[in-house]
Parts: structure tokens; sequence; C-alpha cells
């Protein structure tokens, strides 16, 4: 059976604290579902520890363990609690080194869902983090990119903001870009929305739009490769940016350095600009691929 | 003569100098952004530290503005100080940090953000960590940070081996405490299960409670004490009371010598400083 996203969480939490190389710390983490079933079952003398239920004060007290080389992997469960808990992260553990070059390395888990959280919970948030210098934020979706974000983070010395959603944790795929020599768009999806790619390239399709589909993991440092720039001049409308998170904020960021990149046009699609409520009828969902085409087509018809 | 109070008195004469140095030279506009002087304070860090030392113990210390006593005190180099204070590379900070941010890697001093009080729960953080004896130093409005409270609450929940020293001016800028707050930090200590006090900053009150204080657990001292000047010098608070007058009258001749010598070797080293290009 192919490994899950929810596996390899897990098992790098594992090997992280089994292997004395730091630990794990939260709040409510060995509670029933131990998040989303990414946490093996471990208590505090094994390496994962409860905070208490002060988010502020966590977030700080996770610094100063990072400061003090602790390595560790700090769970946010609801990313949207990183109003609170950033305070020190963005401010301290990402200017540590530059300021004193005290390195400051935390790996934070900063998990987003949605669907009846209601206005603060829900969604991604990376927004928040991506506008600070100092700070890595990346947002694995897949098996393997999750292995490699926390590859990247032990052989760094930085903090990481790692953008997770829990829908992608049954995830067993990897996901693949789609080069069209000449395509009519080519977006370029962040964090869930990229799960709706495979069904935006069929609806594509039965519309005849022609998509290349570049995924994006790195959201900061942000690299507008090559190979992306040829993909996107050849699109013959431009680009689109679909995000998770508000786009006045790192998807605008994105379609911006593409844009600069290469010319060409790059649009955003992301959380609508209002208050999420907890009922369906009021909630704030990221964009589905249903939305996505009917923005595409909009764009294309100029309708 | 008591041997702590003049060891003490010499660590505190060193700051008190420094701090009226950097007054002096602001004045002639070679500090080109804000500064937070600790004068008035200094016997808060000059007792600590020299307590420390007769017992042995060092300690990674977590300071914020103000922090001027808490660096000389401990031993960290003077003319780095002074160069930060210049906005030089070769100051303590690479010129980053200016009067708030100041730390130095040799004596375990770690900088602070500009956040008031972060240094607190950060602090708790490290300190649980290394295990290592800890000392963070707030001021009484820095202290009513909501993250300072979870931390003191954490930090006696897992027993770390922390000093938590609330150097209490009773003001915030201008405002009163009593403006501000109805209860005190000793007895929000008190409430978490963690030993505490409040105190004034007489050496010698200072070191009967730090005597037989081995970081084996939590504590926290908050010292009344009187702040000389505000942000930038500004203002000052006014001589009604200076705990330095005091100490270097109870001293004596030896006490003029010392106070003396702290005069004219600051007053060198920043005429030195201030001649490098």
């Amino acid at each position: 059976m192919a490994t899950t996203v929810r596996d390899t969480i897990k098992e790098i939490t594992r090997k992280h604290l089994s292997e004395g190389k730091g630990k794990c710390y939260g709040q409510c983490l060995t509670a029933v579902g131990w998040v989303g079933g990414t946490l093996p079952e471990m208590y505090e003398e094994e390496g994962m520890v409860e905070f208490s239920m002060s988010d502020v004060s966590n977030g700080s007290i996770a610094t100063g363990i990072a400061l003090a080389g602790g390595r560790p992997i700090y769970v946010v469960r609801y990313q949207g609690f990183q109003w609170y808990n950033l305070v020190s992260i963005v401010n301290y553990a990402a200017k540590s080194k530059e300021i004193w070059n005290r390195p400051c390395p935390i790996f934070v888990r900063s998990i987003a869902m949605e669907g009846g959280v209601g206005p603060v919970a829900g969604s991604s948030h990376h927004s928040l983090a991506h506008r600070m210098p100092g700070i890595k934020v990346i947002s694995p979706m897949t098996p393997g990119e999750y292995e490699y974000a926390y590859e990247c983070f032990m052989s760094d010395d930085e903090p990481y903001y790692v953008s997770e959603h829990r829908k992608s944790y049954d995830n067993t795929e990897e996901l693949e870009n789609i080069i069209h020599p000449n395509s009519d768009f080519t977006v370029f999806p962040i964090s869930i929305t990229r799960l709706e790619m495979k069904k935006l390239v069929e609806l594509a399709e039965k519309e005849n739009i022609k998509l290349s589909i570049i995924h994006q993991l790195w959201i900061k440092p942000f690299k507008v490769e090559d190979s992306w720039k040829i993909t996107l001049d050849n699109s013959k409308f431009g680009g689109l940016v679909t995000d998770d998170d508000y786009v006045e904020g790192t998807a605008s960021s994105i379609a911006n350095e593409l844009s600069l990149a290469t010319g060409k046009r790059v649009w955003t699609l992301g959380l609508e600009s209002r208050t999420a409520g907890f009922h369906p009828t009021v909630d704030n969902l990221p964009p589905s691929a249903e939305q996505i085409i009917k923005k595409l087509k909009q764009i294309k018809y100029g309708i | 003569m008591n041997k702590f109070k003049l060891e003490t008195f010499k660590k505190a004469s060193l700051c008190r100098h420094f701090e009226n140095q950097v007054y002096k030279v602001s004045q002639n506009k070679h500090i080109k952004f804000p500064f937070y002087l600790s004068a008035g304070q200094e016997y808060i860090a000059a007792s600590i530290y020299t307590i420390l030392e007769e017992k042995g113990i060092d300690t990674n210390v977590f300071i914020q503005h103000r922090g001027h006593s808490h660096y000389l005190c401990k031993g960290a180099d003077p003319i780095q100080l002074i160069d930060e204070l210049l906005g030089r590379k070769t100051g303590c900070a690479g010129g980053m940090g200016g009067s708030a941010s100041i730390h130095s890697h040799e004596k375990n001093i770690f900088g602070h953000d500009g956040l008031m009080g972060s240094q607190v729960p950060i602090a708790v953080g490290h300190a649980y960590e290394t295990r290592k004896p800890t000392i963070v130093v707030m001021g009484d409005a820095s202290a009513e940070e909501d993250y300072v409270l979870g931390a003191l609450g954490w930090a006696s929940t897992k027993n770390l081996p922390i000093l938590f020293i609330v150097e209490d001016n009773n003001l915030s800028i201008l405002t009163e405490k009593k403006m501000r707050r109805n209860w005190e930090m000793d007895k929000i200590a008190l409430g978490f299960n963690m030993k505490a006090s409040n105190i004034s900053d007489d050496p010698l009150v200072i070191e009967a409670f730090l005597k037989d204080y081995n970081f084996e657990y939590p504590m926290l001292l908050n010292i009344n004490t009187h702040r000389k000047y505000w942000h930038s010098g500004a203002g000052q608070d006014g001589n009604e009371f200076d705990r330095y007058e005091k100490e270097l009258k109870s001293l004596g001749d030896e006490g003029k010598k010392i106070d003396e010598y702290n005069k004219l070797f600051i007053e060198k080293l920043w005429q030195q400083q201030l001649e490098i290009q």
C-alpha cells in the first residue's frame, strides 16, 4: 500500500524524537486523533511535549527551544491560530541569525483545514509569515514533498513555516507538472488547490481550454524557474495563481513575480474577500476546479 | 568594610558612569537612535552578578531595553557596547542591535527583538531545552504582557531553573503602575506555585534572597527601584532617592576612589572610541 502524507509525517516525527534530533511541542498533541493521525503515540518522556493553552507564550517558548538548538517540531493545529503563535517566530526566530548570528531553526507545522470551522481557524494563512524576512515557507502536499521539506529543514538553520492541509493527509501521489507547448493558461496552484488540478484538466479539456499546470511547493524563497517562464510566455492568455489563503498576500506576490519575469498577465484566485461563517451557506472555501474553470473562461472570453 | 558591598559598588559604579557618559555623548549627537539608560537601576544587576560570581554560577541571561547594566555587570565588553551605540560593525550586535537589542556570545547574554516581554517566554523555552541556570529580566510594564504570564505558568509547571527579575521602577514611560493595574507580580508568581518576593534594590536584601538560591526551581523577584533617565535621556525622574549615591556615601573614601576611577576609565574609553573614524 502506498504511503500517505499522514504516515510520512508520523514516521518523520517518530524518527525525529526517537533518534534524539529534537522534540515535538504543541497543544493537545496526545489527545484522541493525535493531530489527524500525523503523530506517533509517544509521550513527554519520549519527546512529545504538551504545552499549555497559551498560544502566544507557546510560540515564543518554542522559539526559545529553537534558540538553544533543540530543533523543535512545533505543531499548530489550526493555521488561523498563527495570528497568536507567530509573534516570536517571525520577530525573533526569523531575525535572530541576522541580528546576533544566533540561528533559531524551528519546524512550524501549520495545519490548514476548512469547512465549518468559522472565521479564524479555517484555511491557510501562510501570507502572514510570507511577508517577513528570515523565514522559509513551504507547502508540501505529497509524501515525497514532505520528506523533502523536513530534510531541507534539518540541513538548514532557518525557521520553516510548513503550510500543511488536512485534506492532503490521505494523498499518496506525487503531483507532476503538466507542460503544454501552446497552452491558453498556465496555472500555478498552491496548497490544497493543487489537489483540484486533476479535475481541472478534465474540465478544461471539455471546454477546449489548453492548460499547463506548474505546482508550487516553495512559497518563500520564491524563484521563477526558466522552464516556468517559457511555459508562461507561451500561454496565450497568461497565468493564474490559485491559493487557499486570501489573495492579498502570497498569491498576489507570486503573481507579481511571475508577471515581472515574463511580462504576461497573471491573475489570482483564492478565498473570497469576506469572513467565513460556520454554516455551509456562509463558509469561505478554497477555489474548486469548477470555480477555477469559470474564472479561466471569464478571462478567455472576456465575460 | 563589607566585601560584598564593595564588589557590588564596583560594578554599579562602572554602570553609572557608563550611562552618564552615554547621556553626555548623546548631547553631542554622536548617538543616532533612541537609547535606554539603566542608571538608577544598576544596583539590581550589580548585586545579582556579584552574588553569582561569588557562588561560581554562570547563567544564560535574557534582557530587554535598559539592559546596559546587565551587559556590563556580567562582564561583557564595554568597548563593543560603545561601538554598538555608535552603530558600528564592531559593536556587540554588529551595529544592528542599537541600545535595546544588545547581546554577548561570550557571556551568554541574549538579545531582545523589541517586543516588550518577549524575552520571558523565549528564556523559558531556552531554559527548558538547556536545563541551565537562566535569568530573565523584565520591567514592571513588560511584565504585564500576556505571554509573560503564560510563560511563568509553564516554567512553574516544568520546574525550570530560571530566575525572573522584575525591575520595578513603577513607571511605563510616565504612566504609574497604579494607573495600569491593581496587582503585583510576586502575587501572580505565587499564584503559579512559584517562590516569589517583592523587595527593594538594597544589595544586602538581594543577597539575602539569592545566597541560598541555586536554580533548582523557578523564582521571581520583583525588585523596586528608581529610574534616573527617561527614554533617550529626554528627561529625568529626579533624585529624591538614588541607591548609588546612598551606597557611595556609605563606602567613604574607598567608594570615592572607585567612583573616580570608573568615571575616568569610562570617559577615556568613550573618547578613545569616538576618535576612531
